[in-house]
């Protein structure tokens, strides 16, 4: 096997025949299709893999799972590139590229890896201690300085190339976890014909399986297994999702899931995503998730080849990869047992073997000398030596007498730990179990049930037991008939006896519980010496459990030690609480095609198409795109252009679309009494075929929205809304009915999308609109007059809708039409205005003309002015009651020095205006006590030749005539405005009658 | 979170927007005091418990619903039309 001295000559669950080319850190390897990064790094003799968070200590391979801590690389390079990756889990491809983390200049040779012989100073809390003074250092010096030696890897800094989706399913049961556990149970519940779902995180379903050299009625577990998931797969109902992760349980049966599409793959197949992210409905699930492995602390337990003894196995039966020439075994119960039998099966050889407990077990003692081991009964590891590679170990036997014995690979066995994670999402807390020394499942959210090692039930007899019995109870609360039961399969007899190590005492150096943060056992006992004793302050203080493993290794040699220390037990130092997501899922997963500009919705007014042919420029709007300008060849910014829009239409006419204004079409005997009630000011009034300015307040007094509602018949009205607020109007108004006033006879329906509508603007509208309209309807000024609105027809019989209001002030209409008929009613409008010029305009014209007019819009209604502040105190109507009413009357929403709308003017003519500028007195420091107010909105007025404002300001219309600063640090503005009316052109409304 | 909304079943919280507690009542501002109206406009109860509270079904059928939640565990107990409330009372 050359090229992979690691290798095993035969066996695992790889294939041969297709070998994979990568590189890490520059330097190519071979490995084969079924392998992960971590089993092809090994097979190559790879064992320094990473450098440590904060000492650059040396790091290799710990687990085979998504547990592991050390070795994080980054996978692919340019904009693809992804840090933090476990090479545990990462699939072997083709071309994989991947770089260690947190080295320099080079992974062998790491300069900063001195920070070990600083350690005194980098102790838990060192970030409060160190670099407490002087405090002008911390942003130019401490934290660069920290953030280049401690970290982990880079983030590409590039925008992701690939896709991501987001998926929705739904099911009777879903299946969390695809070991024997899982599959007995997706068989019990995929034979009663539920629709299950089961789900993994591994490539390959089987769990331990997988791992271990297992009997399942007398036969190869192999054999069992491709029988459990041939049969899964025939089963319709039944749906297996490799490659995915459930990583969090939400309300009310909601399991998020990311799947790995295309990660295996150099990149995503074509039209396919990278990752999907899931949305789970399931009535019911179950958990079996499997167990964790747990280290044992103890000087030098990070030297890379120290590793789990179920991941050694794993890397022995399943990759076919024996990472050690000459291994010691140091195991805490009989499961590190396995171990030895399976690397020396495999044709390994196991110098020693040290099982903590005191027992002289005369089985083990034959197994010991069948194998050619030393055994040390009642034995610890004192310490593991070698730096970049495990050279040797020293053996502290019962008597106390050491020996140092050469190795190159120690198994280390303390244990598993429920992976229950899921559990603890919603509240629940693990409890601890003396006989089993680790948390199990305590209060089970609500349609979860936890199955095998998961469960703290970790043989494989209990995993096929739980499976089979959980699965049929989880099919039968979902309300479906459980199929027979079939018998439990045997198993080939297992034991499971412990009694754990949480770090060995009396022992010199470095011994590491996190080895993710490095955070040793010392740091714990620094953190109990100063006071940091609840588990919560732990973590905090000294970073135990934090990052991207969220303490996996770590969290119960943590509490353990914290235990001792405080003289109480595990349960009574307390547990930790997981939370979602169980491992690191990507954002992009989680956003899936929301993102950049598809981040929401942008929606297209019927009239669009025809905008684009007038080359506009378009603006988003709430949801909207609308035409901001139109700018013809030769104009050199957007200002000539809008300026050119103003002149057209005050001088002949224009055209505009306002087809995203939102429309709701109110019907009903009690409409006009529940226009009175939203409204402040009269609707009973109203009479039939016209149109009024209407204006919402909130309830708290302050102005909501404003526009027109037309009277269309005795009992139908048309309500505007402005293009923002449509939305919230709405829902606003079903509040008002629904909650409010359900017995009011009175119906509504936003009709904004069914309605493409266009402004006709100018001296020149009434001749253009003659143009469109069905002859019979007569427009002259006595028949449709000013606020005029009435159904109409164009085009020989389309029903069309027109009201004769104005936003420019000009004289001016709306025409509404199917939305269908937008297109064709924008160009027939063009056709009929061509012998007047009719000119497209956008809102930036629009804006100009509504400041030229004095109207209040967006910037004025920004949710903390009321009608009186806008000048609009005489809407309010004193002889009914409506939203908002009682609260505006409120003493200090009527104080007289509210800043209250006016206009402004520059007093140099040449002078620009800025919104956002704030009025002080003149004389006056510019200093927050001397602020009057601020300018809302500005504008350049083409027909006055100089810029105009709207704004608030302290005594509002009773100061005009009097000069204030408008102050714009800012913008280095800072100059004289005289307070005027905020009508700048034709103040009489001359235009509008006409 | 899932609501069944009693029109179009059990649906996805995503598609509701939540406004607040359902209980108190607007009080007729031509007759209320300026006292009255603020406890409305303003005051809530933040109960650890079952809270009966408006969700509006924006996303689906414009109903807004009287959820009662606790809110604690998230467990809804009940959901029923706004609408048919007031009648109840009214009653």
């Amino acid at each position: 096997m050359s090229g992979q001295p690691f290798r095993l000559a035969s066996g695992g669950l790889i294939d041969r025949a297709q070998a994979l080319d990568f590189s890490f850190d520059g330097k190519s390897y071979r490995g084969f299709a079924g392998d992960t990064l971590a089993s092809a790094l090994l097979a190559n003799g790879v064992r320094l893999v990473g450098r440590s968070f904060k000492y650059h200590r040396p790091r290799g391979v710990l687990s085979a799972g998504p547990e592991e801590p050390n070795a994080l690389v980054e996978l692919r390079s340019g904009a693809r590139r992804e840090p933090n990756t476990r090479a545990t889990v990462v699939e072997l491809f083709d071309g994989l590229e991947a770089a260690s983390q947190n080295r320099w200049p080079s992974l062998a040779f790491d300069l900063l890896s001195l920070n070990g012989l600083l350690s005194p100073a980098l102790v838990a809390g060192f970030y409060y201690k160190t670099f407490m003074w002087p405090a002008a250092f911390w942003e130019k010096l401490y934290e660069p300085l920290i953030r280049r030696a401690a970290g982990l890897g880079r983030a590409a800094g590039l925008e992701d190339p690939d896709h991501y989706d987001k998926a929705f399913a739904f099911c009777d049961m879903l299946v969390i976890g695809g070991g024997p556990t899982g599959l007995a149970a997706a068989l019990a519940a995929g034979r009663s014909g539920a629709r299950v779902i089961l789900c993994d995180e591994d490539f390959r379903l089987g769990g331990r399986l997988l791992a271990e050299k297992r009997e399942i009625d007398g036969k190869p577990a192999a054999e069992w297994l491709a029988a459990a998931l041939a049969e899964l797969e025939s089963l319709p109902e039944v749906r297996i999702m490799p490659r995915t992760t459930i990583f969090g349980l939400y309300d009310h049966g909601i399991y998020g899931a990311v799947e790995r599409v295309g990660d295996h793959l150099p990149e995503p197949a074509p039209r396919q995503p990278r990752q999907r992210g899931w949305r789970i409905y399931a009535k019911r699930a179950i958990l079996a998730a499997g167990a964790l492995e747990r280290p044992v602390v103890f000087p030098g337990n990070d030297t890379p080849g120290v590793m789990l003894a179920g991941a050694v196995r794993t890397y022995v039966n399943r990759y076919g990869v024996l990472p050690g020439r000459e291994t010691v075994l140091f195991t805490a119960g009989d499961d590190g047992w396995a171990t030895a039998r399976d690397i020396a099966a495999a044709g390994g050889k196991v110098a020693a073997i040290v099982d903590a407990r005191s027992d002289a077990d005369p089985v083990r003692k034959g197994l010991a000398d069948k194998l050619g081991a030393r055994l040390f009964v009642g034995g610890v590891i004192e310490g593991a030596s070698g730096g970049r590679q495990l050279a040797g170990v020293t053996i502290r036997d019962a008597s106390g007498a050491t020996s140092s014995v050469t190795c190159d690979l120690l198994a280390v066995s303390n244990g598993w730990n429920p992976t229950l994670h899921l559990t603890s999402h919603q509240n629940g807390k693990p409890v601890w179990d003396d006989d089993l020394h680790c948390f199990v499942p305590g209060t089970l959210p609500a349609g979860l049930s936890v199955a095998g090692s998961a469960a703290g039930r970790f043989t494989l007899a209990q995993a096929l037991e739980d499976g089979a019995r959980l699965g049929r109870e989880a099919v039968a609360e979902a309300g479906l008939t459980p199929a027979g039961a079939e018998p439990v399969p045997a198993t080939d007899p297992e034991t499971a006896a412990l009694q754990p190590v949480w770090r060995v005492k009396g022992a010199k150096g470095k011994a590491f519980v996190d080895y993710q943060n490095d955070v040793t056992d010392k740091d714990v006992e620094l953190a109990a010496r100063e006071g940091f004793r609840p588990v919560e302050h732990l973590k905090r203080y000294t970073t135990l459990g934090m990052a991207t493993d969220q303490g996996k290794t770590s969290n119960l040699a943590g509490l353990a030690i914290m235990a001792e220390q405080t003289g109480k037990t595990i349960p009574q130092t307390g547990s930790t609480t997981f939370r979602p997501p169980y491992t690191p899922v990507a954002i992009g997963a989680l956003a899936g095609h929301h993102r950049g500009k598809d981040f929401r919705l942008t929606r297209l007014a019927p009239t669009h198409g025809w905008s684009k042919e007038q080359g506009a420029v378009f603006i988003e709007s709430g949801p909207w795109l609308r035409a901001q300008y139109y700018p013809k060849p030769g104009e050199s910014d957007w200002l000539t252009t809008v300026n050119r829009e103003v002149l057209a239409v005050r001088s002949g006419v224009g055209i505009c679309d306002v087809s995203t204004l939102g429309k709701i079409d109110i019907q009903g005997a009690d409409a006009a009494e529940f226009l009175e009630r939203v409204y402040t000011n009269g609707w009973k009034a109203l009479p039939v075929g016209k149109a009024r300015y209407g204006l919402m307040l909130r309830e708290d007094g302050f102005v909501m929205d404003d526009g027109t509602t037309s009277g269309l018949g005795e009992s139908h009205f048309l309500m505007t809304t402005t293009t923002a607020n449509a939305g919230k109007v709405m829902q606003h108004l079903e509040f008002c009915h629904q909650v409010l006033w359900p017995e009011f006879d009175v119906r509504m329906v936003s009709v904004s999308e069914q309605w493409a509508q266009a402004s006709i603007a100018g001296p020149k509208a009434r001749e253009t609109l003659r143009g469109v309209l069905d002859p019979e309807h007569d427009i002259s000024n006595e028949a449709f007059p000013y606020l005029a609105a009435r159904a109409v027809t164009v085009g020989g019989g389309i029903p069309a809708r027109l009201f004769r209001i104005s936003f420019s002030g000009e004289l001016a209409y709306e025409l509404a039409v199917p939305a269908g008929y937008g297109d064709a009613m924008m160009r027939a409008l063009m056709r009929a205005g061509a012998p007047f010029g009719i000119t497209p305009y956008g809102i930036e014209a629009l804006g100009v003309m509504r400041v030229e007019k004095g109207h209040v819009a967006g910037n004025e209604l920004n949710g903390q002015t009321t009608a009186r502040d806008l000048g609009l105190g005489k809407m309010m109507s004193s002889k009914k009651d409506y939203i908002g009413r009682l609260m505006a009357q409120r003493a200090a929403l009527a104080e007289k020095d509210r800043p209250s709308f006016v206009g402004f003017k520059p007093v140099d003519p040449a002078q620009r205006l800025r919104a956002g500028a704030h009025f002080i007195g003149i004389g006056q420091a510019a200093a927050m006590e001397n602020d009057e107010g601020y300018m809302t909105s500005v504008a350049y007025s083409p027909h006055l030749k100089h810029w105009m404002g709207l704004g608030l300001i302290k005594g509002g219309a009773a100061r005009i005539g009097e000069r204030v600063r408008a102050y714009d640090p800012v913008r280095n503005g800072d100059i004289v405005v005289e307070i005027c009316s905020p009508v700048f052109v034709d103040p009489e409304g001359a235009r509008l009658h006409g | 979170m899932r609501i069944t909304c009693p029109h179009c079943g059990a649906r996805d919280a995503q598609e509701f927007t939540y406004l607040g507690a359902a209980d108190p009542q607007r009080p007729d501002g031509m007759a209320a005091t300026e006292a009255a109206m603020f406890d409305y406009v303003y005051l809530r109860e933040n109960p650890a418990g079952p809270h009966r509270e408006l969700w509006y079904h924006g996303a689906g059928c414009h109903a807004w619903l009287v959820v009662t939640r606790d809110t604690r565990t998230h467990a809804i107990s009940a959901v029923e039309p706004a609408k048919n409330r007031k009648a109840g009372a009214a009653a």
